[in-house]
């Protein structure tokens, strides 16, 4: 391209700010709607298809067969709640760990040690997933240190440590938006320490608990990996999926299936919108 | 004579090495518009905050009304603090933001609603009960700020920087509220301020701080004519200082003298000198119109320079600009100038 022609292509784009924003918008744009729009709609296609028992041939016709399974059989309705129960479990536990951690962080620590302090939550994020998820079984192994054995209960401290940063990065942010002002107000004027927490600090840090949440929700209620690992016998939604795509075979059922935890994270936002918190984000 | 409503004692801070205030004596009476004066960084704020309780005092005493409190923590003490930044509870209402304070010490639902809303009478914000503070001017936060530090009755108002986010217009206002405001309530006032006029017009007394020391306590009046020391001179309205030879070929005496530029006037060389007066001769190197009044520089034949205020009683800018580079003599009443330490 000529200096000349460059020069008046920027012009251009000068000029016309709407022609500018849609060139700069598209590649955003086209990943949301092809890649993650699009992919969703192919899933819940797929879900309204069948395969042929004797073949495992993929009929392509419409039917509510599998999630009229779904919904009556026992065994799915058990795996939504003890999935549903170790994602609730997982967000509730990182939340109490990861709250006084934060406030620590973002009001208590020098600026310097807090650089630190978010470098230490960052650098697990830094291991490999899976070299996480077998220390945790070499930990909890019966014969391990910790000899806790697997299950459950191994899963759920298993991922409340895998996802725990999660939930630190998001309430250190909000608290670190949090005059300190607001807090040495609510002394000045009687409160103590808890009320000052309950009155001032948790309401106006709560955004940031939702947005926690979300990611730690989110993630247990998708994982299968770390109780394929550490979680004995028990199963997730995640295998089920997982179980359908490969062994079974059934792509439209697994397809169905993962409809679940979608609908699931879609009811948990709807809720939290409510509350106001996602303006806040 | 009762205990003094605030009584510092050798009050000592240091933050790491750095020390932010170096010695603090200080009495402040009941029902007394006290200011703390001087530039960012010379320890008044860190003195409020000891009085606060917001930071304990690395050594020294704080006593509120003859008791000691250096070892309370905030909630313990009979003081409110108006923040800078009015610090209000983003989450709740005007009037919630009022009633915090009552609710936190039981107030029965029915008397805390009556004293919040004459609190908020009282600042001239009836009607903004159910309003955010996110809705609010500055100037309706700020005097949220202040009803909410006043609705329970504390026996010491601390203020920091009260007007400082205001424009200028209605800092001017404010300043006048607040001396009434005060007044109306009795309450101690003791605020902090880097700008000299507010602490000039508002308070009855004055602290000038510098390095984390007071260097002069007195009426507006007494810190202004009578500056105790070269920095006051300088921080508090314009610095005119005589030294050195000049000192000793104007007027004959040794040391450091401070003359306030108004008290100076500005006459033609021939103009008769009487007894009670000093004068000296110099030329006019700078002339600054300023509506109400003009701003002379003049450099002296025996060194130095001076700054004259005149006000503009029969010119116009026409008339003294022309006067730059113009021979003049200074004339001014001996008991206008004082020694100071340098």
């Amino acid at each position: 391209m000529t200096r000349a022609l460059r020069r008046r292509l920027a012009a251009f784009l000068h000029r016309h700010a709407g022609v500018r924003l849609s060139l700069l918008l598209s590649a955003p744009m086209l990943w949301l709607g092809v890649a993650y729009l699009g992919a969703l709609a192919a899933l819940f296609l797929s879900a309204l298809w069948s395969t042929d028992t004797f073949t495992g041939d993929l009929v392509k016709e419409v039917t509510w067969a599998n999630f009229q399974e779904l919904l009556t059989a026992e065994v799915y309705r058990t795996i939504t709640l003890r999935s549903v129960g170790v994602a609730a479990a997982v967000t509730l536990i990182d939340l109490v760990i990861a709250f006084p951690m934060a406030f620590a962080m973002a009001k208590l620590a020098s600026p310097r040690a807090q650089r630190w302090l978010v470098i230490a939550v960052l650098t697990p994020l830094w291991a490999s997933y899976l070299v996480k998820a077998y220390a945790w079984r070499v930990l909890l192994s019966s014969d391990g240190v910790l000899g806790w054995g697997y299950g459950l209960t191994a899963t759920v401290i298993t991922l409340s440590y895998l996802w725990l940063p999660y939930m630190i990065l998001p309430i250190y942010a909000g608290l670190e938006r949090l005059p300190n002002s607001l807090l040495e107000a609510a002394g000045d004027l009687g409160a103590r320490g808890w009320r000052t927490f309950r009155t001032v600090v948790w309401p106006l840090a709560f955004p940031a608990v939702i947005a926690g949440s979300i990611f730690t929700f989110s993630l247990s209620l998708g994982d299968y990996i770390t109780v394929k690992i550490v979680g004995g016998r028990s199963q997730l939604i995640g295998n089920v999926v997982y179980d359908n795509i490969g062994a079974a075979g059934n792509l439209p059922f697994a397809a169905a299936v993962a409809t679940v935890p979608v609908v699931i994270m879609l009811v948990y936002l709807a809720a939290v919108r409510r509350t106001g918190a996602l303006e806040n984000l | 004579m009762s205990d003094p409503a605030v009584r510092l004692c050798g009050l000592r801070k240091s933050f790491g090495g750095v020390h932010a205030v170096t010695g603090v004596d200080l009495d402040i009476a009941d029902g007394e518009f006290f200011a703390m004066l001087g530039p960012s960084g010379s320890g008044k704020t860190t003195v409020l905050r000891m009085i606060a309780g917001f930071e304990a005092p690395t050594s020294g005493t704080v006593e509120l009304g003859g008791a000691d409190v250096t070892r309370l923590a905030p909630f313990e003490r009979d003081v409110n603090t108006v923040f800078q930044d009015y610090a209000l509870f983003p989450h709740m209402d005007v009037l919630g933001n009022v009633e915090y304070g009552l609710r936190v010490k039981r107030v029965p639902r029915a008397e805390r609603r009556g004293r919040a809303l004459a609190a908020l009478a009282s600042v001239r914000l009836e009607g903004y009960e159910r309003r955010r503070p996110g809705q609010l001017s500055g100037g309706q936060r700020q005097r949220v700020a202040l009803a909410r530090a006043l609705v329970n009755r504390p026996r010491v108002l601390l203020l920091d920087e009260p007007l400082g986010a205001l424009d200028l217009k209605l800092r001017e206002e404010m300043q006048v509220e607040l001396k009434s405001i005060q007044r109306e309530v009795g309450i101690t006032f003791l605020f902090v301020t880097h700008d000299q006029e507010e602490a000039l017009t508002m308070s009855d007394r004055v602290a000038v701080f510098n390095e984390g020391r007071i260097e002069q306590v007195g009426t507006p009046a007494e810190v202004y004519e009578r500056p105790a020391t070269a920095f006051v001179a300088s921080f508090v309205g314009t610095s005119n200082l005589i030294s050195g030879e000049a000192a000793q070929a104007v007027l004959g005496k040794e040391g450091t003298f401070s003359v306030r530029p108004e008290k100076l006037r500005v006459a033609a060389l021939g103009d008769p000198v009487d007894g009670a007066e000093h004068s000296a001769t110099g030329t006019v190197s700078e002339v600054v119109y300023a509506g109400p009044a003009t701003r002379f520089v003049v450099e002296l034949d025996a060194g130095g320079r001076l700054i004259a205020l005149q006000q503009n009683l029969q010119v116009s800018s026409m008339d003294v600009t022309g006067l730059r580079g113009t021979r003049v003599r200074l004339v001014w009443q001996r008991r206008h100038e004082f020694a100071i330490v340098p």
